[in-house]
């Protein structure tokens, strides 16, 4: 057992998303919703309490026309590590309904347990977590083609992106039956992964060198830079958060805007968190 | 009518008198209890927070009021283990204070939490690494001694002192209550200090984030002194105020004014601390997470600097200088002017710490949220005061909250009544 650990390290999911590849469609948007039963509002003009797993932002470079450019933010949960699982939100949570995953390195989210104090939504910085302050409700016939692979979630809970972790399940069920121990990188991919018609997310373990998702964001020798690719970088990342969600983008300004850094800081130069 | 069950040698108002006050403060309470069933019955979505404001108006009350009920748990230290004997004639009032608050702030969680009837999930499927779950388990305990506090008081109404076994009952917990004084503190520190730890925990959160001492952020050591410090000033308040709607004096100056100095010293002190906190924060805790002060303060126009001279100057220096100068703590009207301000600076720190927190964006390109209660917000949040003022009206009518209200208020055409005195004379009440 030991041996087989040694040679499997713990798988730790992760996403490299490339946000000079994003074009801002929203497929990854519809896709989530769709895939995880994410409900709708009867009136969903006030987007402060509406739900979405994942949401894309428009970050712009606030220099006027001609010189504008734009940038569009798939920002789904971040599932942060923290320290030793200890992430903004699974530390606070009094009844334990999220927890971090020591074997694949997702945040859960047990909706059962939750009793709606929404304490995490108070610890997330990239508010990635949602409360569901109305019944669930779909377009009249909708409910008829709801995924019955994800439960759908009551009034008074909070919910949040799970990297499709039902297709984990399903996936690792599969490789079991086929005598293997290690899910296949194409066998699990969330839905947001499949649907962007652009490539620009990449899904997989990031512990996984074989896996393209490590090879993007993870070292690349031949550039001098052997701690991760020069244009990823991930948001808000001096918090320590520590997050498995990476952002690629080559233009300075973009990766500014991933996190707070003072005038006279450049991106890159991460200081060490204070805690 | 009911004169036999008012406390012997005082005086009340007329009946019909009272009951019109009951009815007035009952109908704000019935508005408060329907605006409380509409969020139990349809949910959260009648309150206008949003996943920006997941803590919003009720939060920041809960705090407020448990808070300022800091006053039960400080005076009881300072009367029974401290040994302050003359705070015996303001400690009653405190624990009823204190169990209105701590009532109260229950009765707001029981309204603010999604699924209210998993809340005991709280403590089945207890995470011993949350601030939430200390706060939770020790607010009900130090509810608990609270009502062990104020049972006291109850068995102390003339007709149930009456009766030889809750006479027997009454004045053995008096005897032993420094015992739950004692326990009370010790409860309170953890679980006032647990709500600042709920800020102070949030890494993910520069604007509430402050490093630790042990396994505790230090907001937690500075929740509990500001109750502390503030809670007394809330006790006196309340005094004040009962004083001025029965229009008699009923507790003696030297009480008020040690109490007032005691509470100034603890504001100074915490104040102090307070600066230290903020400045260390805003130079090196906040830049080393890329933010600075001005990002907390600026950007929008009500969460402004004001806020933190409000909080830090208007709130804490000058009431403390106030309380704690012999000659303006003496004056009726200095003395009143600091521990409302004070009152209102405990109150907004307590504002401060759970919606700025929310409001600061954190992103870069996320935006200050700026957020208004709904009207079912208000009611319910003012539903705790009424209840609390429906509380101090029958226990003031009906039991010895004030220990020197005879003495002050000397009445000549007493009752004919049952004295006190037939009771065996080793059974003599105790007079906490």
């Amino acid at each position: 057992m030991k041996h087989e650990q040694k040679h499997n390290p713990p798988m730790k999911y992760g996403m490299a998303i490339d946000l000079d590849k994003c074009t801002g469609c929203g497929a990854c948007m519809v896709a989530c919703m769709s895939e995880n039963n994410v409900p709708f509002k009867k009136d969903e003009s006030n987007k402060l309490d509406s739900i979405t797993w994942i949401r894309v932002y428009k970050l712009t470079n606030g220099k006027s026309f001609p010189d504008t450019e734009i940038c569009y933010l798939p920002r789904p949960c971040q599932h942060c590590e923290g320290h030793g699982g200890h992430s903004p939100c699974v530390s606070v949570c009094p009844a334990t309904a999220t927890d971090y995953s020591q074997e694949t390195g997702i945040v859960s989210q047990i909706y059962t347990r939750c009793f709606g104090c929404r304490y995490c939504m108070a610890a997330c910085p990239y508010h990635a977590r949602y409360f569901n302050w109305w019944d669930p409700v779909w377009p009249d016939g909708m409910e008829k083609s709801l995924s019955p692979n994800v439960s759908p979630r009551m009034r008074g809970v909070v919910e949040k992106c799970s990297f499709c972790f039902h297709r984990y399940q399903q996936a690792k069920n599969k490789a079991y039956l086929d005598g293997e121990r290690r899910v296949p990188e194409e066998a699990y991919q969330t839905a947001c992964t499949q649907a962007c018609p652009a490539g620009a997310i990449v899904f997989g373990d990031l512990n996984n060198p074989t896996h393209k998702v490590h090879q993007i964001v993870k070292p690349d020798p031949h550039n001098g830079n052997k701690s991760k690719n020069p244009r990823a970088f991930r948001l808000l990342e001096r918090l320590g958060t520590n997050t498995k969600v990476y952002y690629l983008s080559s233009r300075e300004w973009v990766r500014r805007a991933g996190d707070n850094y003072l005038e006279h800081e450049k991106t890159g130069q991460v200081s060490k968190p204070h805690h | 009518m009911d004169s036999a069950l008012i406390p012997k040698g005082v005086k009340r108002c007329p009946m019909w008198q009272f009951l019109l006050g009951l009815g007035i403060v009952g109908a704000v309470l019935a508005w408060g209890v329907y605006a409380m069933l509409l969020c139990w019955f349809k949910g959260l979505n009648q309150t206008n927070m949003n996943d920006y404001y997941g803590f919003a108006l009720w939060i920041w009350a809960d705090l407020a009021v448990i808070a300022v009920g800091g006053g039960a748990f400080f005076s009881g230290l300072l009367k029974y283990i401290i040994g302050k004997d003359e705070l015996k004639n303001i400690i009653n009032y405190a624990v009823l204070i204190g169990f209105i608050c701590y009532s109260s702030a229950l009765l707001i969680l029981a309204i603010d939490v999604g699924q209210p009837l998993r809340s005991w999930f709280i403590f089945w499927h207890a995470n011993v690494h949350s601030m939430l779950t200390e706060v939770a388990f020790c607010l009900s305990c130090y509810f608990s001694v609270l009502t062990i506090e104020y049972i006291p008081l109850i068995l102390e109404n003339r007709q149930i002192d009456k009766v030889p076994f809750f006479h027997n009952l009454g004045h053995n917990m008096h005897e032993t209550m420094a015992v739950f004084a004692a326990t009370g503190a010790f409860l309170s520190f953890f679980h006032q200090g647990s709500l600042g730890g709920v800020a102070g925990v949030l890494f993910g959160r520069p604007f509430s984030f402050r490093e630790g001492l042990l396994i505790w952020p230090w907001t937690f050591f500075l929740f509990t002194w500001s109750a502390a410090a503030y809670g007394p000033c809330f006790t006196l308040l309340i005094t004040w105020i009962t004083e001025k709607v029965t229009r008699k004096k009923l507790v003696k100056d030297n009480v008020v004014e040690l109490l007032a100095k005691i509470s100034g010293w603890m504001i100074f002190t915490y104040t102090i601390a307070k600066i230290c906190d903020t400045t260390r924060w805003a130079n090196i805790t906040a830049p080393g997470l890329g933010q600075t002060l001005a990002d907390f303060y600026t950007g929008t126009a009500f969460y402004g600097y004001w806020i933190l001279f409000a909080e830090v100057v208007l709130g804490g220096l000058v009431p403390a200088i106030i309380l704690i100068s012999a000659p303006l703590r003496k004056n009726p009207v200095w003395r009143v002017t600091a521990i409302i301000l004070a009152v209102l600076g405990v109150s907004l720190n307590r504002w401060v710490m759970v919606l700025q927190v929310m409001a600061a964006p954190v992103m870069t390109f996320d935006q200050w949220i700026l957020y208004y209660p709904s009207w079912q917000e208000v009611a319910t949040t003012i539903l705790p005061v009424a209840y609390g003022i429906i509380l101090i009206m029958i226990s003031y009518r009906y039991l010895p909250i004030f220990p020197q209200e005879a003495e002050l208020n000397p009445i000549d055409d007493e009752p004919e009544v049952e004295a006190v005195a037939d009771a065996p004379a080793d059974l003599e009440p105790a007079k906490a």
